[in-house]
């Protein structure tokens, strides 16, 4: 693969896709299958082929559009966007290409939800084809690759990426330059670079969709870190519960190596990658890289004390690049157009933008993208369009099991690294779920930590014993059992496990407990002291319908 | 120097070793391949037994005790085989505060099950899920591979008689 071919391949895409004067795009991401939009994409195709009219009308599955709530979402180059759309409605819409748009389907683009996003991990997604790599090299796909190899050092990608203030995407926002530089200046036989795409936290699904979506984005951002590292072999750790996203990377790969942009000498340069996709099996604590390591190396997830950072010593005793689905994502961009470029955009200490899951109780579940230093009032009530029903906003959850409640006084704080911690939680991976008034917080922490204590790989004792613990405590407030003596035992117990587990899982495994105590304390009083649950959600058996 | 082993023949003749053996041989008969060996023999014969676990074990040259601590550790992998129909209700944070748990009740008082358990007759399996990413669904059910968003007590209910009555 030379740079020419690479704009010979963009360029024959293009021309095809010129001929199409109209074009239908269905969502085939997770979200939207499991709502039938195979169905519907079949049913348009069909149609398109009855009307004789395939030589003019594209039907395309494309990547997550954002608003998964209201799927299956089906976008026309006339620039409608169709929602809940039915195998039945194909004709219409096939109709409506030349004519008039069919208003019982519409799903209005200029709410804040579409307007207020910044998309550049997504600015595919919902556009392309994610199973074409064509469709890829067409959207200046693996130009950022080229451009790295051929006009620049290993070191200037390196600046270029510290320029950008890029920072870990999957939760402690470690600087992505200072992690790169210290793996290239490592010393080692062999290198390696590892995408963790054990997408593990509750309520996350932001790398599920990129790599559904848009997976050669992750690749080329893989093969760039390895270029600047002095990397030539990679793992990418996915979920084994996501099988789509594991087929569309594996096609993926397999694509790229059929056009040499992976294998050897890469563009013709003595650069050579290969990049390999590994299951992970359902252990939340692989997450952590140093058992994303050994689960890589095919042992039993179990971490092992820093320093040595994988930086130095990772995966079989080489050195070790490991980031997130998502900081991979970003790197394309960055080289193509800049670090200054990502610079401008966020917050001081925190740069460029984050993906994050809304979920829970709020008008639009769905995958957006926003600018770092949003406030959270944005994204819950403007983005998020509100909590249903007329209920009031409680609580917004991000970061996990691993992250913490924000109370309605933190709705105006600006979401970024540094004041999340502030307020007692993290970024993490970007999951934000709202809860309103129906949810007790107690019963929420007794949740997280009922997670906590079965994820536990139980290695060292503050977390195998110390959640087990916590749990039994929060599980008898829950029951109107404990006393406050109880009360006290958990708050010692936050302690210790903060500062006493080997690992992130169990040092962050209070995080729930000791953001819920602080902002919903009379909450805990109230089941302690009063005997009653305020929510009406603890002491009786759960019957009924789900909310 | 390390002596050389000849790798182990398949317990029986039935073909879906070959894949197995493909993935062995894909990993270089190393003990680095004993995860993804594992997933290989999951999906061809639905859950891990003590003979697949041996052989292996003695194919990539592991200790059993390692293959069994792995299989054990993982929650994704099973030593039991599954019901004809497996029904997966998601316990993640989205799910669980759009009612999970009352979806979860009622499939278990119906079934007479918990999760992890396969009901007497063989039909149906019941399990947990900490997440499909699903979020946006919530509350969000597999029925033998298949996502249904926004379940109700109801339609569980219903989904899951088809399945026992059948």
């Amino acid at each position: 693969m030379t740079p020419e071919e690479l704009d010979q391949i963009a360029e024959t895409e293009r021309v095809e896709q010129a001929q199409f004067t109209q074009r239908v795009n269905v969502c085939v991401a997770a979200g939207c299958l499991s709502c039938q939009s195979q169905g519907v994409k079949d049913a348009l195709s069909q149609e398109v082929d009855r009307r004789g009219a395939k030589d003019h009308c594209q039907v395309k599955g494309v990547g997550c559009m954002g608003l998964c709530s209201e799927g299956p979402l089906v976008s026309t180059s006339s620039g409608v966007l169709y929602k809940k759309v039915e195998a039945a409605d194909s004709p219409a819409i096939l109709d409506s290409l030349s004519g008039e748009t069919v208003s019982r389907l519409v799903c209005p683009t200029d709410i804040p939800f579409f307007q207020r996003q910044k998309k550049i991990v997504l600015e595919n997604s919902g556009v392309i084809d994610p199973e074409r790599i064509e469709d890829y090299i067409a959207a200046n796909g693996y130009a950022a690759l080229i451009k790295a190899l051929t006009e620049m050092s290993p070191r200037e990608v390196i600046d270029e990426v510290t320029r950008s203030g890029l920072r870990g995407r999957g939760g402690a926002g470690y600087p992505t330059g200072l992690k790169w530089s210290t793996v290239s200046k490592s010393v080692g036989t062999q290198k390696y670079v590892i995408c963790n795409a054990d997408e593990g936290d509750p309520g996350a699904f932001m790398d599920r969709s990129v790599l559904e979506s848009d997976p050669h984005r992750v690749l080329e951002g893989m093969l760039i870190a390895g270029y600047a590292v002095g990397a030539s072999e990679a793992f990418i750790y996915v979920r084994a519960e996501y099988p789509l996203a594991i087929k569309r990377l594996r096609n993926a790969i397999r694509q790229a190596e059929r056009v040499g942009l992976l294998g050897s000498n890469i563009c013709g340069t003595r650069f050579s990658f290969r990049i390999d996709v590994r299951l992970g099996a359902g252990a939340f604590v692989c997450g952590e890289e140093t058992a994303l390591i050994a689960s890589v190396e095919g042992k039993r997830g179990v971490p092992r004390p820093r320093p040595p950072y994988p930086a130095m010593e990772g995966l079989f005793g080489q050195p070790t690049l490991i980031n997130n689905v998502e900081t991979f994502a970003n790197i394309a961009p960055i080289i193509r157009n800049g670090g200054e470029w990502y610079a401008k955009i966020g917050t001081e200490k925190s740069k460029g933008t984050k993906v994050f899951a809304l979920a829970g109780c709020i008008e639009n579940t769905g995958l957006v993208e926003v600018p770092m230093g949003i406030s959270l009032r944005e994204m819950v009530f403007e983005i998020g369009g509100g909590i249903p029903g007329g209920k009031k906003f409680k609580a917004a959850q991000t970061g996990g099991p691993s992250g913490g409640c924000l109370p309605s006084d933190c709705l105006d704080m600006p979401v970024d690294y540094e004041s999340l911690a502030k307020a007692g939680s993290i970024m993490g991976s970007g999951g934000l779920i709202v809860m309103d008034e129906s949810s007790c917080m107690v019963d929420v922490a007794k949740f997280f930590m009922d997670f906590c204590m079965t994820e536990s790989c139980g290695k060292c004792i503050p977390c195998r014993v110390g959640t087990y613990q916590m749990h039994r405590i929060l599980s008898a407030i829950a029951d109107m059992t404990a006393t406050q003596q109880d009360l006290k035992m958990l708050e010692e117990l936050c302690d210790l496990l903060k500062h006493t587990s080997l690992c992130g899982l169990g040092q962050s495994a209070p995080n729930p407990v000791v953001s819920t105590l602080r902002s919903f304390g009379e909450e805990y009083r109230a089941h302690i002291d009063e005997h009653k649950c305020p929510a009406g959600v603890c002491g009786e058996q759960r019957v009924g319908e789900p909310a | 120097m390390a002596s050389y082993v000849a790798k182990p023949a398949p317990p029986n003749q039935d073909k879906r070793w070959k894949l197995v053996d493909a993935t062995i041989r894909r990993q270089g008969a190393q003990a680095r391949g004993l995860i993804e060996t594992l997933h290989t023999v999951q999906e061809a014969f639905g859950f891990l037994d003590e003979q697949a676990l041996r052989y292996v074990a003695m194919s990539l040259r592991v200790p059993l005790s390692r293959a069994y601590g792995v299989a054990t550790f993982y929650h994704f992998f099973t030593l039991k085989p599954a019901g004809e129909h497996t029904c997966v209700i998601c316990m993640g944070t989205a799910c669980y505060i759009k009612g999970a748990p009352q979806l979860l009740d009622a499939v278990e008082r119906d079934l007479g099950i918990k999760p992890g358990e396969t009901t007497t007759d063989k039909k149906v399996s019941l399990l947990t899920a900490r997440c499909l990413g699903s979020c946006g669904l919530a509350p969000a059910v597999v029925y033998d591979q298949e996502v249904a968003g926004k379940v109700s007590t109801a339609a569980v209910r219903d989904h899951l008689k088809k399945w026992t009555h059948a």
